[in-house]
């Protein structure tokens, strides 16, 4: 393929994964801004998602013998509510009596990975499962060339997308204004933020703090659930899927600054983007090596984040 | 302060009862304590940092493969022996924690967990990358011919528990010394008070990458100990799930302690091994420890002794 | 015996279960194993100092049953492979004993999971050694398990029979303990592909494969296998292991490309191939891929109708038909397989037809091997694996329903017919059969010479 058209093909795949990317981290990076805490179960509440989905949209085309489209639209409902109460419930049995101390939290919530993988395996099994899209069609894309007569268009070998493909980037951008809008403009977003900036002077106004906690628990969850619920019918849902939106998000809340919810989206953009565009110059492996080692080298000479203002 | 006595008496009363245990134990139980100790010294380097210096890794991983292939590569492709082998993987452990330390400790807390896990994430793709040397994640075996230290075959039953044995008795006293010597008091102050260590004029920043260097030899030993013992090489040793374990060993058996790494590696092989009889989710025992742990001891089983009982230990 | 397959299915909470004569028996040892955990768990919490070693069961010793340790992949990247080898592993069995066991003793498996994981690999294996008893382990499939195994198996002296496709038994790389006598290596596959490819499909061949050993080996054996015939290798794509996205890759394939040789592994094998089909929607080359890529997956999935038209490398037949294997029949009703190669009880349920075969006919082997060696107990290990390397030409049978095959003593591999088909109508069509010969390569090692 000629380098254009690969470079806008691997643009569009780094956009799909910018979206589902920016959810999922950006439900990290509200947990830690307000909580203070990492959730190194972050990715299991992603995978969660996938799995609530199968299971619901299962439920609603092949019991309820409904179209696949509405079995996706209400796993695009229940599953992150599903999995944002699960959320609340383990912030109450367990962050809460660790008193939210960073380092304690940390292992808690590892000791949860483990448990909802495994309780992962143990109902839902080993496979891949996979979940039909809504809608799914095969886009051709044109290419400009400058030729003998001109300008002109053209449609490269392998140069498309799918319908579906373009419906998940639109819906992260939606829901990330929705998450936005909630956070600037509502009085849930208000208390958040308050309780962000000061935990003690918050909780002296009457800001109810542990059920703030709770609450900003489960919205970091459902953000992860959903990005999943939305990816899922490109991939599968599998037990073991949560490690690598894990990762990345970390990497994506550091570079984005911790807690910083527009340098988490832009880092989101940054890091989605580049993975498609890299691969095009280096080895897959060698591009990871390098993200990794820049995301530490970002820790150590720049901790506010590329895009972060202040220290964190 | 009971002195030097009752300490002293508990350690060596340890190591003797391990070395008692390689005449009593029944075969598959005595294969098993093999891997457990070597295991138990990768703990114990988790805990001079951890434990002691109050820093918390996640990418400790890095360190035991840096071990594991350091001793490992040259073997295969240069035909080091063994001894020289097993140097090498300690001083790999030790080179490679110097360099993650310098650099991780501009960070502290959160960052750091960070930077560790994101060197060792870099190390195991480094190893995926050179497939060609390392076979990435098939590993390589090391030939049973080359495994063999002063003559003795380490593959042997009795040799290999003895090596383990050793190795660790070895580990245990030198952690031992440095707890006790002024340097271990300081990482302690350090530990409990920063701030304060460093206005009474300690170099906190010398004495945090000192703690990392011991704890990254001691890694390092272990991985080389456990490839050229067990005669396998292979990537999963440097995967995350390899940085994680010696955090869980080392808060189950009780941060800070001595003998609690030992204590956590053996309750935690166990648990995993015999749950692996009733469920095919064995992990999730090792998830309900972690979590359970962090709600009803976080000192661990030996930190709640001595916070109980036994306020010598050391 | 479908009471077995049916546990198995149901993700079976026993994990060291035993399956001995029949259904009845069967989970009365199970039960009595799990109690066994049970106790042993009571007593790990009672002082760790005292831990209890094997509680043995009381059996005479002229009826005990053959043990067969097989471990497993019960959970991680594996399973899928995990549970229907294990159902053709207790199918066998179940089949051994109905026709009087092995030398008059009823064989006994005691399945143990390794969670696809070197260390535990390891571990196991010293377990079923030297605490199960077990007079051989078996089973094995990925190829980083067994790397991690097979020192072991080798220092305790027990035959070890892998069901792995890798190349590292015969390449050298493991011991004379160590043996593939059920399934063809990679090498093997693709050295027998080759000449079909080259002269049916094109000569330009473009390769996608998994960036880690089991693909490099497919790399190694392909390029000259490929240039042999005339033809010629024109990219090389490796894809990370740990990839889930797959269309940034596809772009790098050059247009000139005639065959797209494609093979993956792991949870995102459907994502992979769907995505290819998307990237090279109504123009696509040739495609020949392994069934790797789609094993334990419906061809029926929505997004696979491209691959109509494209070629298989398969194992072994996973639909029925004619002119498939001729015990095929028998062995597909055994191990509970309908004529689409899903599970009788579930169609959703696809086997890894194509790979499984391995599990019988090893089983078999083990039989064999031990009847000609007058196997009586573990001091008798050696003489079965003299047994084995003796074995040379094995006839197709029902215990060898995949087809005839050659055992290499020297390499400790065997040789087997391939299989290659077509998809037609969402099914896959036999269209040739590459004889044994052309999967035979010169020996790399004489494991025969090496010390016991």
């Amino acid at each position: 393929m000629d380098f254009g058209p690969y470079l806008l093909l691997a643009s569009l795949e780094g956009a799909v994964l910018a979206a589902v990317l920016s959810l999922t981290a950006l439900g990290l990076s509200l947990v830690f801004g307000v909580m203070r805490v990492v959730n190194v179960a972050h990715g299991e509440f992603f995978m969660l998602g996938a799995v609530a989905s199968w299971f619901v949209a299962t439920f609603v085309d092949e019991t309820l013998g409904a179209p696949a489209w509405l079995g996706f639209a209400v796993a695009l409902a229940v599953a992150p509510l599903a999995v944002g109460a699960f959320a609340w419930a383990a912030d109450r049995l367990v962050l809460e009596r660790v008193g939210y101390d960073p380092e304690r939290t940390i292992v808690a919530t590892i000791g949860l990975l483990y448990i909802v993988q495994q309780a992962t395996l143990m109902g839902f099994g080993p496979d891949a499962r996979p979940v039909q899209p809504p809608f799914n069609h095969r886009l051709a894309l044109p290419w400009i060339e400058w030729g003998e007569e001109g300008l002109a268009l053209y449609w490269p070998w392998g140069l498309s997308t799918t319908s579906y493909k373009l419906f998940v980037i639109a819906a992260a951008v939606v829901l990330l204004i929705a998450v936005w809008l909630v956070l600037s403009r509502t009085r849930l977003g208000l208390v958040m933020r308050a309780t962000q900036f000061d935990r003690e002077t918050a909780q002296a106004f009457g800001i109810p703090v542990d059920r703030v906690f709770a609450m900003t628990f489960a919205i970091g969850a459902g953000l992860a659930a959903i990005a999943a619920v939305l990816i899922v019918p490109i991939q599968q849902a599998h037990y073991l899927m949560g490690g690598d939106p894990l990762l990345l998000s970390f990497i994506v809340v550091i570079i984005g600054g911790l807690g910083s919810l527009r340098g988490t989206v832009l880092a989101a953009l940054l890091i989605g983007m580049s993975d498609g565009i890299i691969s095009v110059f280096f080895s897959p492996t060698l591009a990871k090596i390098l993200a990794t080692l820049l995301v530490a080298m970002v820790l150590v000479f720049r901790p506010q984040g590329l895009f972060g203002a202040r220290p964190a | 302060m009971t002195g030097l006595m009752k300490p002293g008496a508990l350690h060596v009363g340890v190591a003797l009862l391990l070395l008692a245990a390689n005449f009593l134990l029944p075969e598959y139980h005595h294969g098993a304590m093999a891997r457990v100790l070597t295991l138990a010294v990768f703990a114990m380097g988790y805990n001079v940092m951890f434990g002691y210096a109050g820093l918390l890794s996640l990418g400790h991983a890095l360190f035991f493969a840096a071990g594991l292939y350091g001793m490992g590569l040259p073997m295969q492709h240069l035909g080091l022996a063994a001894e020289p082998a097993f140097l090498l993987g300690i001083f790999s452990g030790a080179l490679v924690a110097a360099v993650v330390g310098a650099l991780a400790l501009r960070t502290a807390g959160v960052a750091f967990m960070i930077v560790t896990l994101m060197f060792a994430q870099a190390g195991y793709l480094t190893i995926l990358y050179f497939l060609e040397y390392t076979r990435g994640d098939e590993g390589f075996v090391i030939a049973r011919e080359a495994r063999t230290v002063f003559g003795l075959d380490l593959a042997a039953p009795e040799v290999r528990y003895l090596a383990a044995w050793l190795l660790f008795t070895v580990a245990m006293f030198v952690v031992l010394a440095l707890v006790r010597s002024p340097a271990g008091r300081v990482l302690v102050a350090i530990r409990e008070n920063e701030e304060r260590a460093r206005m009474l004029g300690y170099d906190v920043a010398r004495y945090k990458l000192g703690a990392i260097v011991v704890s990254g030899a001691l890694c390092g030993a272990a991985g080389a100990a456990y490839g050229l013992l067990f005669g396998y090489v292979g990537a999963t040793f440097a995967s995350v799930q390899y940085s994680i374990l010696p955090l869980l060993w080392v808060l189950l058996g009780g941060a800070g302690t001595v003998l609690g790494p030992l204590l956590g590696a053996t309750f935690m092989f166990y648990l995993i091994d015999l749950s692996s009889g009733i469920t095919d989710a064995y992990m999730l025992i090792a998830g309900a420890a972690l979590v359970a742990l962090t709600l009803f001891a976080p000192a661990g089983l030996l930190g709640e002794l001595r916070r109980r009982a036994c306020p010598w230990l050391p | 015996m479908s009471e077995n397959v049916k546990k198995s299915a149901s993700g079976g909470t026993a994990k060291m279960e035993t399956t001995a004569t029949g259904a009845g028996t069967s989970s009365l040892l199970t039960r009595r194993t799990a109690l066994k955990g049970l106790a042993g768990l009571g007593a790990a919490g009672a002082g760790l100092g005292a831990m209890p070693g094997f509680v043995p069961y009381i059996q005479a010793q002229s009826s005990a049953p053959i043990k067969i340790g097989f471990q497993v992949h019960r959970t991680g990247i594996g399973a899928a492979y995990g549970r229907w080898y294990d159902r053709v592993t207790t199918a066998a069995a179940t089949l051994i004993n109905e026709q009087g066991g092995i030398n008059g003793r009823p064989v006994e498996i005691v399945a143990e999971d390794d969670g696809t994981d070197p260390k535990r690999g390891a571990e196991v294996v010293e377990k079923l050694a030297t605490q199960a008893g077990c007079d051989v382990a078996y089973g094995t499939l990925f190829s980083h398990v067994v790397m991690g195994s097979a020192p072991r198996a080798g220092e305790l002296k027990i035959p070890y029979f892998v069901v792995s496709e890798g190349h590292h038994v015969a390449s050298g790389a493991l011991n004379r303990w160590t043996l593939q006598p059920g399934i063809c290596d990679v090498k093997s596959q693709v050295s027998a592909m080759a000449p079909y490819i080259t002269s049916t499909l094109g000569k330009k061949v473009t390769m996608v494969y998994p960036d880690y050993a089991f693909g490099h080996d497919h790399r190694d054996s392909l390029v000259p296998a490929i240039q042999a015939q005339g033809g010629e290798v024109i990219a090389q794509i490796a894809i990370p292991p740990t990839e889930t996205s797959f269309t940034k890759y596809f772009p790098q394939i050059p247009r000139d490309t005639e065959v797209l040789y494609h093979v993956m592994v792991g949870p995102a094998v459907l994502t992979f191939v769907k995505e290819m089909g998307e990237f090279f929607g109504p123009s696509r080359p040739e495609i020949f891929g392994f069934i790797d890529s789609l094993e334990a997956t419906d061809l029926t999935n929505p997004g696979l109708e491209y691959l109509d038209g494209t070629y298989f490398w398969e194992g072994m037949p996973r639909y029925a038909q004619e002119g498939g294997p001729q015990f095929d029949a028998f062995y597909r009703e055994k191990v509970g397989c309908d004529a689409n190669g899903a599970s009788v009880s579930d169609p959703k349920d696809i086997s890894t037809y194509a790979h499984m075969f391995g599990c019988w006919e090893t089983m078999f082997v083990i039989k064999a091997g031990m009847e000609a060696a007058g196997y009586a107990g573990p001091s008798d290990r050696q003489k079965l694996i003299e047994a084995v390397e003796a074995m040379g030409e094995m006839p197709a049978s029902e215990m060898h329903p995949q087809g005839a095959k050659i055992f290499n003593g020297k390499t400790h591999q065997v040789f087997g017919p391939q299989y290659i088909s077509k998809v037609e109508g969402g099914k896959l069509v036999l269209q040739h059969t590459a004889p044994i010969e052309a999967g035979m390569y010169p020996d790399e090692v004489d494991y025969t010479t090496m010390s016991f």
